[in-house]
């Protein structure tokens, strides 16, 4: 009895440490570390419970709209963009890069407590920024041109979230509103830059970005031919990198994460929670506009266009971020993840079926992320179970309870 | 004259919705469940009333239809907003996430039915719905070209739900109990009323009429419904909260939208105006950034009730 309990619970920590931490260290700090890490690992299989519902609810759809194909369907989506053509393969990561971005910022915006709808608005805004100096800046050496691109790109979707942050901070007006605003704001502001400045009247959008000033590919497309890959994937693991440092390593993270949870208390605990709100938006807003760049200047043969739709992108960021529960890291994960099976999700055409049973079933994973909650109530009971059971059994050392309140507080954080 | 009716007509075809869907809104935000769900309600209102109609044009025509419609595409925003509910209230889900799940759905499901049914992603629908002129009433001088011309039943039915919502949220017992439920829900439980059951009450009304919204959006403005109502239910909400989640106040803020919307699309049609060397694309900018301005001016003053948002343990009182 005793041993199997052991056995389940090494799935969840580390055998050494948890061995060595029973007779060297006491016993708060073990939970501590073992708090961190159970925790993640609910997120992570609560995440994982939410994209097989959503699966299984795609089966269903494939099975009401045409049975007959309905496995080989599934096995495409499976697939996604692995399907062994490198061009499908780059189109996955193409796919993802964008919203891996504007899911960063969703997911950061989240930590303060704010609501960033608006990526789509950052996004647009970012992204002319970058493609108006791709064409116009001609007088910039192509070497550092795409840094240049960059930085315009973060500039202009750093203007557009520091707007609902400001409006936020000293006039407590709700962000979503603020960002809904800027979103059509920022697109009808963006085809006005396009039809004044940069545009194509062939095609009825902006002119072709120069090749000098595309990201530069550092050999991956030679490396991966036919994948058009570029350093964009790697840029993008780096930013959520950043993102995950600064917000679980630096004071700044920690205040944004304790404004996040009570702005009362921290204000009254001497953090500057405007100071914080509007930064926070101001990088977020950064990141969706990085997005934007990556997006146009990824030479993929993508164009601003200036059809008055606010960017999908920004709204796509959302699921992505909550998939992931805002973890900077897991952005990275479930951004390449819904972009292989959009990729599927089009594949899904060539036996007849809609491409929009994908965003049917991210809609349903997204839906279940809702409740995770449930999840990680259920597993962790599951877990207290297990552990009481092995107590009960391998005598009674310790006084009852101080687990099973750790687990409690799990749940309720 | 004809320019000021031709303005009033075409601010009741774009407040009409916003005025709907914001009081539907209200009714869930008010009961204490965020919805933010209200776009992909409308568009599940908008296709469903659509391929009523579609279907049914054979058989009967006219405002009888367009009725029937109507209360189709609410029973079908109805329906759908059954899975926010039931996260949100018993399951105790982000409301917000749960809202986005639900926007993400609607188009998909809008696009993936409307291809099993017609083969393509809209679905096309005859309008025999317009009322050039309401006999009697239209005659009246002034008020007469204003408000009983070129119009849409769906602008009378608006109104009538806009006067029904109010009231029963202000003036009756199910209304008082509704908006205890948003404000302190711990104190209603205490003296008996089911704060669970009310929340389902208000978020299935902000379903019902966000549906409704949605076929009162697609009807006056287009011939086919394609899946999306351009952003109109995340508008509704703005109006919601630009009208402090208060009747009167987002009967103004429907409004105010609504005229802002109609001078930005029919500037041209307005005399001096149409002259100015100005890019067309500032007018329709002009809605966006007059509801920021406005914003700024109301804000420190916000009044949403206190308890939205927050699932609701009785254990937790």
């Amino acid at each position: 009895m005793s041993d199997s309990g052991k056995n389940k619970d090494h799935e969840f920590k580390n055998k050494p440490l948890v061995d060595a931490g029973r007779q060297a260290v006491p016993e708060e700090e073990l939970s501590l570390s073992h708090q961190a890490r159970t925790k993640g690992f609910y997120s992570f299989f609560a995440s994982l419970m939410a994209i097989i519902t959503g699966l299984l609810v795609g089966v269903i759809i494939l099975l009401i709209a045409n049975p007959s194909r309905a496995g080989r369907g599934l096995l495409t989506i499976l697939k996604g963009g692995m399907t062994g053509s490198p061009t499908q393969f780059g189109q996955a990561i193409a796919t993802a890069i964008p919203i891996i971005m504007t899911g960063l910022s969703v997911a950061f915006a989240y930590k303060s407590g704010l609501f960033n709808i608006g990526a789509s608005g950052q996004f647009m805004v970012g992204g002319v920024c970058a493609v108006f100096v791709a064409i116009k800046g001609t007088m910039i050496p192509a070497s550092v041109l795409w840094l240049v691109c960059m930085l315009a790109a973060i500039v202009g979707g750093a203007v557009w979230g520091s707007v609902p942050g400001i409006l936020k901070a000293y006039f407590k007006v709700n962000e979503v509103i603020t960002s809904i605003m800027m979103n059509y704001i920022g697109m009808y502001l963006v085809k006005i830059i396009i039809e004044q400045t940069i545009y194509d009247s062939r095609y009825a959008r902006a002119q072709n970005v120069p090749v000098r000033a595309e990201i530069p590919t550092l050999g991956l497309d030679t490396a991966f031919p036919g994948t058009n890959l570029n350093i964009s994937l790697v840029l993008c693991f780096i930013f959520c990198l950043i993102i995950f440092i600064i917000s679980s390593r630096t004071v700044f993270g920690y205040e944004l994460t304790a404004v996040g949870l009570n702005p009362d208390a921290s204000r009254y605990a001497g953090i500057n929670s405007n100071r914080t709100v509007i930064t926070a938006m101001i990088i977020a807003g950064a990141l969706s506009g990085i997005g934007g760049f990556m997006m146009y200047l990824g030479g993929t043969g993508v164009y601003m266009e200036t059809n008055e739709i606010v960017a999908l992108q920004g709204f796509n960021g959302i699921p992505v971020a909550l998939l992931a529960m805002n973890h900077p890291i897991g952005v990275f994960l479930s951004g390449l993840f819904i972009g292989q099976i959009t990729i599927g999700g089009e594949n899904l055409q060539l036996h007849g079926y809609s491409k929009e049973i994908i965003d049917m079933i991210i809609a349903v994973i997204i839906y279940c992320a809702a409740f995770s909650l449930i999840f990680k109530q259920m597993l962790s009971r599951i877990v207290s179970g297990i552990k009481k059971n092995r107590k009960r059994a391998g005598g009674r050392r310790q006084g009852p309870g101080r687990n099973v309140r750790a687990d409690e507080s799990e749940v309720s954080s | 004259m004809k320019t000021i009716a031709f303005i009033v007509q075409q601010t009741m075809i774009f407040s009409i919705p916003l005025l709907v869907v914001g009081m539907g809104g209200m009714y869930s935000e008010r009961s204490g469940v965020i919805n933010v769900g209200l776009d992909g309600g409308m568009i599940m209102g908008a296709f469903t009333g659509t391929l009523f109609i579609n279907r049914m044009q054979g058989v009967i025509s006219g405002q009888g239809l367009l009725l029937l419609a109507l209360l189709v595409a609410g029973l079908s925003g109805f329906i759908f907003t059954i899975f926010h509910a039931f996260a949100s209230i018993n399951l105790k889900a982000n409301q917000v996430i749960s809202g986005t799940a639900m926007n993400m759905f609607a188009p998909a499901f809008a696009i993936f039915a409307a291809r099993l049914v017609f083969g393509t992603q809209q679905v096309p629908f005859r309008d025999t719905f317009f009322i050039r002129r309401i006999p009697l009433l239209g005659d009246i001088p002034i008020i007469g070209p204003l408000l009983f011309q070129n119009a849409y039943l769906t602008t009378y039915i608006g109104f009538l739900i806009f006067f029904i919502a109010w009231f029963v949220i202000q003036r009756t017992p199910f209304g008082l109990r509704l908006r205890a439920c948003g404000e302190h829900p711990g104190a209603a439980d205490t003296v008996g009323i089911d704060v669970q059951r009310m929340r389902w009450a208000g978020t299935l009304i902000s379903g019902f009429l966000a549906g409704i919204g949605g076929l009162a959006f697609v009807v006056p403005t287009s011939t086919e419904s394609n899946a999306t109502v351009y952003g109109y239910g995340f508008l509704s909400l703005a109006v919601m909260i630009f009208g402090q989640w208060r009747s009167q106040k987002i009967l103004g803020a429907a409004f105010f939208f609504g005229l802002m919307k109609t001078i930005a699309s029919a500037y041209s049609a307005i005399p001096g105006i149409k002259d100015l060397p100005i890019p067309a694309t500032v007018y329709k900018m002009i809605p966006y950034i007059a509801t920021l301005i406005v914003l700024i001016f109301m804000s420190k003053r916000s009044q949403a009730p206190a308890a939205e948002g927050i699932p609701y343990e009785k254990t937790g009182r």
